[in-house]
């Protein structure tokens, strides 16, 4: 990768860990190879004072960034961003909503999935500013720890996770799936969940879990 | 990815007029139209494509389906594909088209996708995608490494010693049996291509895929209104039961009268370098009984010419047993 494709990316100066200017995924996989390195103390501490302040990375704007206005979860944000952001790249990193997650960064895992007007769609593969005016919904807008979701109160019911990477893309996939023209069977669940991958395995409790919310719904219809 | 402008289009003239200054519409186009982008965003992150203008069409007003006074449907250029697959029309009189669309992507990329982008889907070859690696289609000239290279899922028919990439799309497969007629809007005016005609061979020319010129856009694609009496289907096959491109497919739209078969369009996918329609296999169903003979023979005809590659030549009889067992079940009695 050249220097010019992380620029969306970038942080500003303040970064103060002991690798100097990176992003939180670099100094986080940084933070692996210095382990193996023996110099996880320091790091670590370093890593600790961030989150303690409640700190939040500042990104350095880009020379060609433009003004975006994008409503996510009801509420409204004006940015100034590079078109190149991604919509999931701007949620992460310029609104610090970091429960949709980045695993392929090319549409083919589902990890990355979020809400546009209601639609679930691959925020990865949609530049942010093309999204203006639109009703965007991320994990933090389907439900909070307090009050969750059917769909997320299911996953946890049934178990529907090992690792959670690809967890809250596949909740938006199931919220979304709820107002899909899905059939009744197992089967229909999993084909209509196939744009999600878990590495972990976890899709017979994936498909439990989904098919639970829609037979509450159904007995919550018809009782 | 490298740096571009984005811009959004106030209606298709405006577009138009925008993307004639660029000096190709196919590979390396210095300026392009984006859709759902599910197709260029990914190229553009592979640096395989580097537009340096990006005009965003998805808000112009080509996000209809209208059934036509003949029986027929005309398709906005931007509509997605979950609602075209999904749409009640489409589910009636074009199911093939419908199960086509839905047999390809995820449900979130089909949400995403738009008609005309899916017309112009690029190869999934992967040598094409990679930069580093020599290719006809991106550069010019570099070569073919899938001739002598990873060559499992590309074409054995309209192949060239210069490209032997497939043509991904499912949605096109059912389009060419369905004989899809795509409108385009360009500097000169509008023009209707049939899209047989849509699609070029590869030829010694890769990187040009279809015909489209500088400032062309694509606003609309209609079909014919169905066969009286005809039946159609989708069979896809391939290495996972979903979420994969087809290692042969076969799109069916077959009329079948006291056991003759009257009309026949047949089209293939995941085997040719641009959707594949046989109308060889159609002549050899067309006047013909419906039996598991005659389809045999329509199956050979569709492949007489194919060229497999060191390790697709499993393609060849794959696609004819998909074609055998998408005519039986298109004509099989309830």
């Amino acid at each position: 990768m050249s220097s010019q494709d992380e620029t969306p990316e970038k942080p500003e100066a303040e970064s103060r860990s002991e690798f100097g200017k990176s992003t939180r995924r670099t100094f986080l996989s940084r933070l692996g190879m210095a382990s193996l390195l023996a110099t996880t103390g320091p790091v670590v501490t370093t890593l600790g004072q961030r989150s303690g302040k409640g700190e939040q990375v500042t990104l350095s704007e880009s020379k060609d960034a433009i003004p975006v206005t994008l409503r996510v979860n009801g509420k409204k944000h004006d940015l100034r961003i590079d078109p190149r952001t991604t919509l999931l790249d701007c949620l992460r990193e310029h609104l610090h909503l970091t429960g949709s997650k980045k695993g392929c960064d090319h549409g083919q895992c589902g990890a990355c999935t979020v809400h546009i007007n209601g639609r679930r769609v691959n925020s990865c593969l949609c530049f942010a500013a093309m999204h203006e005016g639109e009703e965007i919904t991320t994990l933090e807008g389907i439900g909070q720890p307090e009050n969750l979701h059917a769909v997320q109160a299911a996953f946890v019911t049934h178990d529907a996770y090992q690792c959670g990477y690809c967890t809250s893309g596949q909740i938006m996939s199931a919220v979304a799936l709820l107002k899909e023209p899905c059939g009744p069977e197992d089967a229909d669940v999993k084909e209509f969940m196939s744009g999600n991958i878990c590495r972990c395995g976890a899709y017979p409790n994936i498909v439990a879990a989904v098919q639970s919310v829609r037979q509450n719904a159904k007995s919550q219809k018809t009782g | 990815m490298k740096t571009f402008a984005l811009t959004r289009a106030k209606d298709n003239a405006q577009a138009i007029a925008t993307a004639a200054k660029a000096t190709t519409a196919q590979q390396g186009a210095e300026i392009r139209f984006i859709g759902g982008g599910t197709t260029l965003i990914d190229l553009m992150k592979l640096n395989v494509e580097q537009p340096k203008t990006l005009i965003d069409i998805t808000r112009l007003p080509l996000d209809k389906i209208e059934a036509l006074p003949d029986g027929g449907l005309t398709i906005g250029a931007v509509v997605r594909n979950s609602d075209l697959a999904f749409h009640p029309i489409v589910r009636k009189n074009y199911a093939v088209l419908s199960e086509a669309i839905l047999s390809g992507a995820s449900a979130q990329l089909r949400n995403m996708a738009t008609t005309g982008g899916n017309l112009l889907q690029r190869t999934r070859c992967m040598y094409f995608r990679a930069t580093d690696m020599p290719c006809n289609k991106r550069e010019p000239g570099s070569g073919c490494a899938a001739i002598t290279g990873a060559n499992r899922s590309l074409a054995i028919l309209g192949t060239s010693e210069h490209c032997i990439a497939t043509n991904p799309s499912d949605m096109n497969v059912a389009m060419a049996a369905l004989e899809a007629i795509i409108h385009v809007r360009g500097t000169k005016g509008e023009r209707s291509i049939p899209i047989a005609d849509f699609h070029v061979l590869p030829g010694n020319t890769p990187q040009r895929e279809t015909v489209l010129e500088p400032g062309d856009l694509i606003t609309y694609v209609t079909l014919p209104p169905p066969a009286p009496g005809s039946r159609c289907l989708y069979l896809k096959l391939r290495d996972r039961a979903s979420y994969e491109f087809a290692l042969a497919s076969a799109a069916v739209v077959i009329t079948v009268a006291n056991g003759k078969i009257t009309r026949a369009r047949i089209a293939m996918g995941g085997v040719g370098t641009k959707p594949w329609r046989s109308t060889e296999a159609e002549g050899e169903l067309t006047n013909q009984t419906v039996t598991q003979d005659v389809f045999q023979k329509a199956a050979n005809a569709a492949l007489r010419d194919a060229k497999p590659q060191s390790q697709n030549g499993f393609k060849v009889e794959l696609a004819k047993r998909c074609l055998v067992h998408a005519l039986k079940l298109a004509t099989q009695t309830a």
